[in-house]
């Protein structure tokens, strides 16, 4: 296997086109997209009906409950980030192919944070609005997820990687990514609180930034590596 | 130098480590034994009352060990994974999958001793204090490692994708602590803190330590014991494992 130098004008086609292919193939189960999207609308919508209408404790709970949800949501749609690949043997295609394995990895995570985070994204200020946030509040909300999502999708792929090919990986995979992503959650949350406690959340958005650099840096080669444990 | 670098890979293969740590166990659940008797001695009998908290601080003795305990085994799991995944050493991956149960107990004796500290000393079995919330999260990476290797049938696969679990989560947990300490402080201000600093009896601290040995010598004698067990039922296979096997046998 000659592995081809990143400067290679080819391992920037193969990245793409498959960056692409995995977009072509969301849009096309359009179903499997919108799901997520649409527990994500549900889960939040079951904290109101479970701790009553007072829309004091609401706008408080708001942040934390879109946030958790999104967690939830993002984890949905994991499990089938290298399976399917995996099943019709295009993920050992991906191992053999002389293009770094880790930019491959990397260009499914962005295409899956785009068909599942985005999405998300998009949903939040709808579901800050149930929750009575004020609009500089979900303004931060949206920067906030916009920082945070992709960890989610990156440190999550970790996992999917870590469970290609297991029996009950679904839940396994929740078991695995939902702890190490406790601080996505505490920031995330914590600069839409901060914010509506009179406090500077740029601190929490750093640190959002921060944890995004770290696991763009780290995790493709993570995810990369469980592929090989997993496929050897 | 050679004859050095033998001498230290002598005892990976698993084999020679069986027997060894055959013969080690007995030794270190002895030594585990004397010294939780005489820690426990120290801390319930001779150890003073603490003049605010009365008799209930006592589980401090179980409390703090197991905490560090806890910790600990998680570096010391990781790290023989690491030597298990780099060198692609069986033993090494034998003994980091043979720690983390220990870890995953230690875990949960701390947070259950903590509960039972928490009652009478601040009136609630459970605060989302920044050490107590990072502990449970700490017992989900463990419960994480370890269900993750039992859902893969392969043992080496099993070993590697765990081990790699086990890094990640290293690199994960001080940035999980540092967070959920800001987190804490922010949502609560000044909290309850656990650490009394060191203005502590020396006897207190004394049986603290002399219990840390304990559960120390403890967790290396469990930890050996099931390796061995592991070392077998991987091995099942090659003759040497045969007259073990036929001892564990019913009669």
């Amino acid at each position: 296997m000659s592995a081809a130098a990143p400067g290679d004008p080819s391992v920037w086609t193969a990245v793409r086109s498959l960056f692409l292919r995995d977009l072509r193939l969301a849009l096309r189960r359009r179903a499997d997209t919108l799901a997520a999207a649409i527990f994500f609308v549900i889960v939040a919508s079951l904290f109101p009906l479970g701790v009553g209408p007072d829309l004091d404790l609401l706008r408080r709970m708001g942040p934390g409950v879109v946030w958790v949800a999104a967690l939830l949501a993002s984890m949905l749609s994991l499990p089938r980030l290298f399976a399917e690949d995996h099943q019709d043997g295009t993920l050992e295609q991906m191992l053999l192919s002389p293009c770094p394995l880790p930019l491959l990895v990397l260009a499914k995570m962005a295409a899956h944070w785009l068909c599942s985070g985005l999405l998300l994204l998009a949903l939040s200020p709808l579901l800050a609005l149930q929750f009575d946030l004020p609009a500089s509040a979900i303004g931060v909300l949206v920067l906030a997820l916009l920082l945070g999502t992709p960890v989610l999708s990156l440190v999550g792929g970790i996992g999917a990687a870590l469970t290609v090919g297991v029996r009950g990986a679904a839940v396994l995979l929740t078991l695995l990514v939902l702890p190490l992503v406790v601080p996505v959650l505490i920031f995330g949350a914590g600069a839409v609180e901060a914010h509506s406690a009179g406090l500077g959340y740029g601190g929490h958005l750093s640190l959002l930034g921060a944890l995004l650099a770290l696991a763009l840096f780290l995790s493709p080669w993570a995810a990369a590596m469980a592929l090989r444990i997993a496929l050897d | 130098m050679g004859a050095q670098r033998i001498n230290w890979f002598h005892f990976a293969a698993p084999q020679r480590f069986h027997s060894l740590a055959g013969r080690a166990v007995p030794w270190f659940a002895a030594l585990a034994g004397v010294l939780c008797a005489v820690g426990l001695f120290m801390g319930l009998a001779v150890a003073p009352t603490d003049y605010k908290q009365g008799e209930a601080y006592r589980i401090i003795f179980v409390h703090v060990p197991t905490a560090w305990m806890s910790m600990l085994l998680y570096l010391a799991m990781a790290f023989w994974a690491a030597i298990g995944l780099i060198f692609n050493a069986r033993l090494a991956s034998m003994l980091a999958i043979a720690i983390a149960p220990s870890g995953a107990l230690m875990t949960f004796l701390a947070l259950w001793t903590g509960a039972l500290w928490g009652k009478p000393t601040w009136g609630t079995w459970w605060v989302w204090d920044a050490r107590l919330t990072s502990e449970l999260i700490l017992l989900f990476l463990y419960v994480g490692v370890l269900s993750l290797h039992a859902a893969i049938e392969d043992p080496r696969r099993a070993d590697r994708a765990a081990a790699l679990l086990a890094i990640v989560g290293v690199v994960n947990v001080p940035i999980i602590y540092f967070s959920v300490r800001w987190w804490n402080t922010l949502h609560q201000g000044a909290s309850i803190s656990i650490s009394k600093g060191s203005t502590i009896d020396p006897v207190m601290l004394n049986s603290m330590l002399v219990m840390t040995l304990a559960f120390w010598m403890y967790a290396f004698a469990v930890v050996f014991a099931r390796v061995r067990s592991i070392i077998l039922e991987r091995e099942r296979g090659s003759a040497w494992t045969r007259p073990h096997l036929r001892a564990l046998e019913p009669a």
